[in-house]
């Protein structure tokens, strides 16, 4: 199983691709609505990429009040 | 359809309901690609007598009060029939609201019962105003055995053998207590009658009407007046089926157009706007000679529905774009945010008409509605059957404040005497929104008089209700504001949220009070954000009881600070 550090790493890099920014611009405490300039709807997607790559189910009501990567990581990381 | 001319209250009007389309599907519940629940009127009927017959035996009578805080799901509408059926009065609780927020709701609503999902009452056993909560009976959706519920019950298991009593209600009875807003202290629970509920459903029906074998895609929130309306009272008086889905990501509500082929779906302008990215960015993709004979086919299909929309005609001219919705897609419906025109242009270029409508809780659900005769992108439509509506004192363009009289305007404010006398002058609802008529008698909206914004996902943002997260900031004083308030636009759109800040004397707005600023305004749903903030030069005008005066200092504001020197947040 990977590490929370890793999930997080990865998930970084997955958002990048997903929404086509440089990895570099983001960081695990960033808030992703404002820095990736995305609604609720478009996290949803992401969320959908997340899942599919790591293999997890999250319900909507999980990323309810969710607005930093760090925190999404370990949503994920729980049900690894 | 049931002719609801007859019924005196919407317990009776579901009641026939359930006789007269017995064998109808009306409710298909499903998470993501897995259906969990598929209900005809006879099944739901069956279903819903063991709770109601369980709540009479637990005294709840007519005229009680029963909130409901679920997502959308079939247990939302089989409780709320159970709850109209004993005579019950409804409050839908937003789910999406903090457990905080949803307590203090709770409260101020007085609700006997509650009827919560697992994952929120469990944030609300959680939450420290827990040990003040007076509701008497609460049962919980979906816990499982053995969890603890704090007392609650599991609903699955809070069943009677039995026939219930069926308690008739007259229809200056209150039907349900709707929360506008509130959750800052000064909650706006709108009472409404179930004559504005059967009024409201006869003058929508009378211009989209629904039918069994339509299927309605719920997913607006059911506590919203709309989704309330169109996917529950409309749906099940007409004999149609309501379609739940336990997930909002955009790749299942597109699967879920095809899978049940949805005839109509209610929806903010956010969700329109993702089905629209998805359908450009689809479109970029296909080769040059493909998007051509794309490019062409629209440009027909618009020239052949410029007078009113031809379903047939578009389906077959643009028979890929009508698959992915299904096929069967008769209008996407939206209202309770702007949309901007050129989305719902695009749709309707598409042959899926976007009929746009105004409205508010406190007339119910819908005041105008665009009858696509024809298809208007700049305006929110006419005046539905019986609702009367004027412009109190317009300027020289026509523009003023819109006022609404109808049978579905409601009845006041929940204990606020002195709020319901200053909304509802003379039988006339003041809407706070500003508005002219054209000459066709089409509305068009031109901003707010209120401090107010509406999200692009159709949450109304009352500033005073978020403020208390900067409670304690270390500053002189702060005060938060819609940003069209204190700089009207003649429009709508661009809605945000700014915070004028005053600094004590000799502090400087460091990166400190900026890092505390944002790390506030992060506890708050994304959706309630404050955009901006702006430094004031001089303290805030208050009142001998030292509350600021908003209005004042909103036109101070207005007139000596510049939209364009808001920093964004």
């Amino acid at each position: 199983m990977p590490t929370a550090e890793q999930t997080l790493d990865e998930i970084l890099s997955l958002a990048a691709a997903h929404f086509k920014v440089p990895r570099e611009k983001l960081r695990p405490d960033d808030d992703f609505f404002k820095t990736l300039g995305i609604d609720s709807l478009q996290t949803l997607d992401l969320l959908t990429k997340l899942e599919n790559h790591f293999r997890v189910e999250l319900p909507d009501y999980e990323l309810q009040g969710v607005s930093d990567f760090r925190t999404l990581a370990g949503k994920i990381q729980a049900r690894l | 359809m049931l002719d609801l001319q007859k019924y005196s209250c919407l317990g009776a009007a579901l009641r026939d309901a359930m006789e007269r389309f017995g064998g109808e599907t009306c409710l298909i519940e499903a998470d993501r690609e897995r259906e969990k629940t598929r209900l005809t009127y006879s099944d739901f009927k069956e279903i819903s007598m063991p709770l109601a017959r369980a709540l009479e035996d637990a005294d709840f009578d007519a005229g009680d009060r029963a909130a409901i805080l679920m997502t959308n799901q079939s247990k939302w509408l089989i409780s709320a029939y159970a709850i109209f059926y004993c005579g019950g009065v409804l409050v839908p609780l937003d789910y999406k609201l903090t457990a905080g927020e949803q307590l203090q709701l709770l409260e101020h609503s007085k609700a006997k019962v509650l009827v919560a999902e697992h994952y929120l009452w469990r944030a609300i056993m959680q939450s420290p105003e827990f040990q003040n909560i007076k509701t008497k009976l609460v049962l919980v959706t979906e816990a499982p055995l053995g969890a603890e519920l704090a007392g609650g019950f599991r609903w699955e298991d809070f069943r009677r053998k039995g026939t219930p009593d069926f308690v008739m209600r007259q229809r200056e009875d209150v039907a349900c207590v709707v929360y506008s807003s509130g959750t800052g202290g000064r909650p706006k629970g709108c009472v409404l009658t179930h004559e504005n509920y059967l009024e409201q459903c006869r003058a929508l029906t009378a211009w989209y009407p629904f039918w069994p074998g339509v299927r309605y895609l719920s997913i607006l929130p059911t506590n919203h007046a709309i989704d309330f309306m169109v996917g529950f009272i409309g749906p099940f008086v007409c004999g149609a089926c309501v379609v739940h889905l336990r997930t909002l990501r955009p790749e299942f509500v597109r699967d879920a157009f095809v899978r049940y082929r949805i005839t109509y779906v209610a929806l903010v302008p956010m969700i329109v706007k993702n089905l629209e990215r998805g359908l450009r960015a689809k479109f970029d993709e296909l080769p040059g000679w493909k998007r051509a004979i794309l490019n062409r086919m629209i440009a027909l299909n618009k020239m052949l529905t410029r007078r009113k929309p031809r379903v047939k005609v578009s389906r077959t001219l643009l028979p890929g774009v009508h698959r992915a919705f299904g096929g069967e897609v008769l209008a996407l419906i939206t209202g309770g945010a702007f949309m901007e025109p050129s989305t719902m242009q695009f749709f309707y270029d598409l042959g899926i008409p976007v009929v746009n409508g105004y409205g508010l809780t406190e007339a119910g659900t819908a005041l105008t509605l665009n009858d696509l005769k024809p298809f208007r992108a700049d305006t929110v439509g006419k005046p539905l059957p019986g609702v009367e509506l004027r412009v109190l004192s317009p300027n020289e363009e026509g523009i003023g404040e819109i006022a609404a009289r109808s049978k579905t305007v409601m009845s006041h404010y929940l204990d606020d005497a002195e709020l319901t006398l200053e909304t509802i002058v003379d039988g006339w609802l003041l809407t706070g929104d500003l508005g002219r008529f054209d000459k066709n008698g089409h509305l068009q909206l031109f901003g707010r008089k209120k401090n107010m914004i509406v999200t692009e996902g159709g949450k109304n943002i009352y500033p005073e209700d978020i403020e208390t997260v900067f409670d304690g900031l270390p500053v002189k004083e702060y005060c938060v504001f819609a940003a069209n308030y204190v700089w009207p636009q003649k429009k709508l759109g661009r809605e945000m949220l700014v915070m004028a800040l005053r600094l004590e004397q000799n502090q400087r707005f460091d990166s400190a009070l900026l890092g505390e600023i944002v790390a506030r305004n992060r506890r708050l749903p994304d959706f309630k954000r404050v955009g901006g903030y702006v430094i004031c030069e001089k303290d805030f005008p208050r009142t001998a009881s030292m509350k600021i005066k908003r209005q004042a200092l909103a036109e101070e504001l207005g007139k000596t600070v510049n939209r364009a020197a808001v920093v964004g947040l």
